[in-house]
């Protein structure tokens, strides 16, 4: 039984832990929901260069760094301590968020500015990469055994957490920076996009203020006083045969299939909104932004259950409910956004037609949105323009975009599909911190726990949007084919999950 | 159990070698296919990421073959062994 002074310190803990990660995770986020702003600032498509170190940082970012940071800062992290290698994940990923938030666009100084971007991108990501073992660790270093999943499933909330404050942070800027929509969106694009990064400097200092004043866990004091860290932790934990199976299993029987669960309920689902469905910007993030408070606490009733029940069951109901219900959802998402068989009220049509000129061209162009409504309630928007030459020699060059916006009913329709998915997400990584923090030895850890945790999250899961999207321009016949990615993933890590791993709780990490 | 454990071993070796053929292969197909260089790079950092992922499958499979799942560690001095 905890006593009221334990139960306080524990809660300061937790909260000094989980402020930090969320900022990490709303720092690496805004530069993914922002990417299309950014790319065009930064890495415009007429340069092959640029257009080469827009994929570099799309990329490298998320898959090659992530994992090596783990390995670097969960070195650091085993030798020096928890606390400052946290610290300094904290200090690299603000610092680079912010100064991202800087940088002159590719117009003002030309090449300098994507390739600061990418290597502002890299440290990004090389601090995440040792952010979440240090926290998770951190936190179930201080937990009592009964309850190391409830505490530790804090720390799971807040990826995301960061995602949904992200989301908040840009939609409020976006709507913010002029009376009217329009105009606010235009400042937004111009140079609005850089409050958020801006913003990001505020919660770092916040965060760092509060973990100055954390100590160091109490388990890595205790071998540090008695000399018995690791001198190379990455040795210890890929070359010692018995550890290095560990590392293996718990990449192959749980990360890779939580990591493709986790990018598949608030990435893909996403993105699926938004180039599948077409509902508008605005509606797929706040669509999103519901569906994440509203699941949100889950993480923390399962982690809590975990500690009942153990970690294995959850993790693999997860999976598995996840493999069978993705394809009637996303069948569900495909037809409440439908207009297909649907009457149109041709009478509210609307057809508006707008010309501008183009400062110094020779051209101007022609916008002409049309509005329908449907009598299911959808309202579908088409924006098509044309760029229109004066010499009236060159062929028009046409653009098209079609968006919809769901009436109230489809709107919460979906809504709740993005929530049973990111039910699923709950399901396999609330409780994932303490299954991993009880699968290996104190001295090595960190490094240890981080490398399967960025390998099933950065490489199975940060891949799951592009390769969903990569296998429907391969197959483009079905618009589902993409889910074959993360469930097959999922498959794999439910039968080696069940078959291999123990659902026993550690009662003793101090070893 | 721990029979299955072992024989599945042999199935994540075949697994990890068949999966990682056919991304080598779409990698190569999309490469020639449109050379470009986002193609380039994207599919390239596909079949490089993976490879150590696929050596460590079928090294996941061997040790399950080995018998080396048949007992999960229950101490930290089982992990260092």
């Amino acid at each position: 039984m905890q006593s009221t002074a334990e139960k306080n310190q524990i809660r300061k803990v937790i909260f000094a832990s989980s402020v930090g990660t969320l900022i990490e995770w709303y720092d690496f986020y805004i530069f993914g929901s922002l990417a299309p702003i950014i790319a065009s600032q930064f890495f415009p498509k007429t340069n092959p260069t640029a257009a080469l170190l827009s994929t570099l940082a799309t990329f490298a970012a998320g898959f090659i760094v992530r994992p090596f940071g783990a390995l670097v800062f969960g070195r650091l992290g085993d030798m020096v301590g928890r606390k400052y290698t946290f610290l300094l994940t904290l200090i690299l990923m603000g610092g680079s968020t912010f100064a991202i938030g800087l940088v002159p666009g590719y117009d003002s100084i030309g090449f300098a500015a994507p390739l600061i971007v990418l290597l502002l991108r890299l440290v990004q990501g090389l601090a995440l990469g040792g952010e979440y073992g240090g926290a998770a660790t951190y936190v179930a270093e201080h937990s009592p055994a009964e309850r190391r999943g409830y505490y530790t499933s804090w720390i799971q909330t807040t990826a995301t957490l960061g995602l949904l404050l992200s989301l908040g942070i840009i939609l409020i800027t976006r709507k913010s920076l002029a009376p009217n929509d329009a105009d606010s969106i235009k400042a937004f694009e111009d140079w609005g996009w850089r409050i958020p990064f801006w913003f990001s400097v505020v919660l770092v200092g916040m965060s760092i203020y509060i973990r100055l004043k954390m100590h160091e866990s109490p388990l890595f004091s205790k071998l540090k006083a008695e000399g018995k860290t690791s001198k190379n932790p990455i040795k210890e934990s890929l070359m010692h045969k018995g550890n290095l199976k560990m590392v293996l299993l718990s990449l192959f029987g749980a990360t890779m299939g939580q990591g493709v669960v986790w990018y598949t309920g608030q990435f893909y689902a996403q993105t699926f909104l938004e180039t599948a469905c077409k509902v508008d910007f605005e509606q797929t993030r706040t669509i999103l932004i519901w569906a994440i408070i509203f699941a949100t606490p889950l993480f923390i009733f399962f982690g809590n259950l975990s500690d009942k029940i153990g970690r294995k069951w959850i993790i693999m109901a997860g999976l598995f409910l996840a493999v069978i219900s993705y394809r009637p959802i996303y069948t569900k998402m495909l037809a409440v956004a439908s207009t297909n068989d649907v009457v149109l009220d041709e009478s509210k049509t609307k057809i508006e037609r707008v010309i501008n000129p183009v400062n110094g061209k020779d051209h101007s162009i022609q916008t002409t949105t049309t509005v329908r409504l449907y009598q299911n309630g959808i309202t579908e928007k088409l924006v098509h323009k044309d760029t229109l030459y004066a010499n009236g020699l060159e062929k028009p060059q046409s653009l098209d975009k079609l968006s919809k916006e769901l009436p109230d009913e489809g709107y919460w329709t979906m809504v709740v599909l993005i929530f049973v998915q990111i039910v699923f997400v709950t399901m396999v990584y609330g409780p994932i911190a303490a299954f991993l923090v009880e699968i290996f030895p104190t001295k090595i850890r960190y490094t240890s726990m981080s490398l399967p945790y960025h390998l099933g999250n950065g490489v199975f899961g940060g891949m799951t949007p592009f390769i969903a999207v990569l296998l429907g321009t391969l197959y483009a016949g079905d618009v589902l084919v993409g889910l074959w990615y993360p469930i097959a993933i999922a498959v794999v890590c439910l039968v080696i999950g069940t078959i291999y791993l123990s659902n026993k709780i550690d009662p003793e990490v101090n070893d | 159990m721990n029979t299955i454990k072992k024989y599945l071993g042999l199935v994540w070796i075949a697994l990890a070698v068949y999966s990682y053929s056919i991304l080598l292969k779409t990698a190569i197909e999309r490469m020639k296919l449109l050379p470009t260089t986002d193609t380039i790079i994207q599919w390239s950092i596909f079949a490089i990421i993976f490879l150590p992922i696929a050596i460590g499958f079928v090294m996941f499979g061997w040790m399950a073959f080995k018998g080396a799942y048949d007992h999960l560690p229950v101490a930290s001095d089982q992990v260092e062994d």
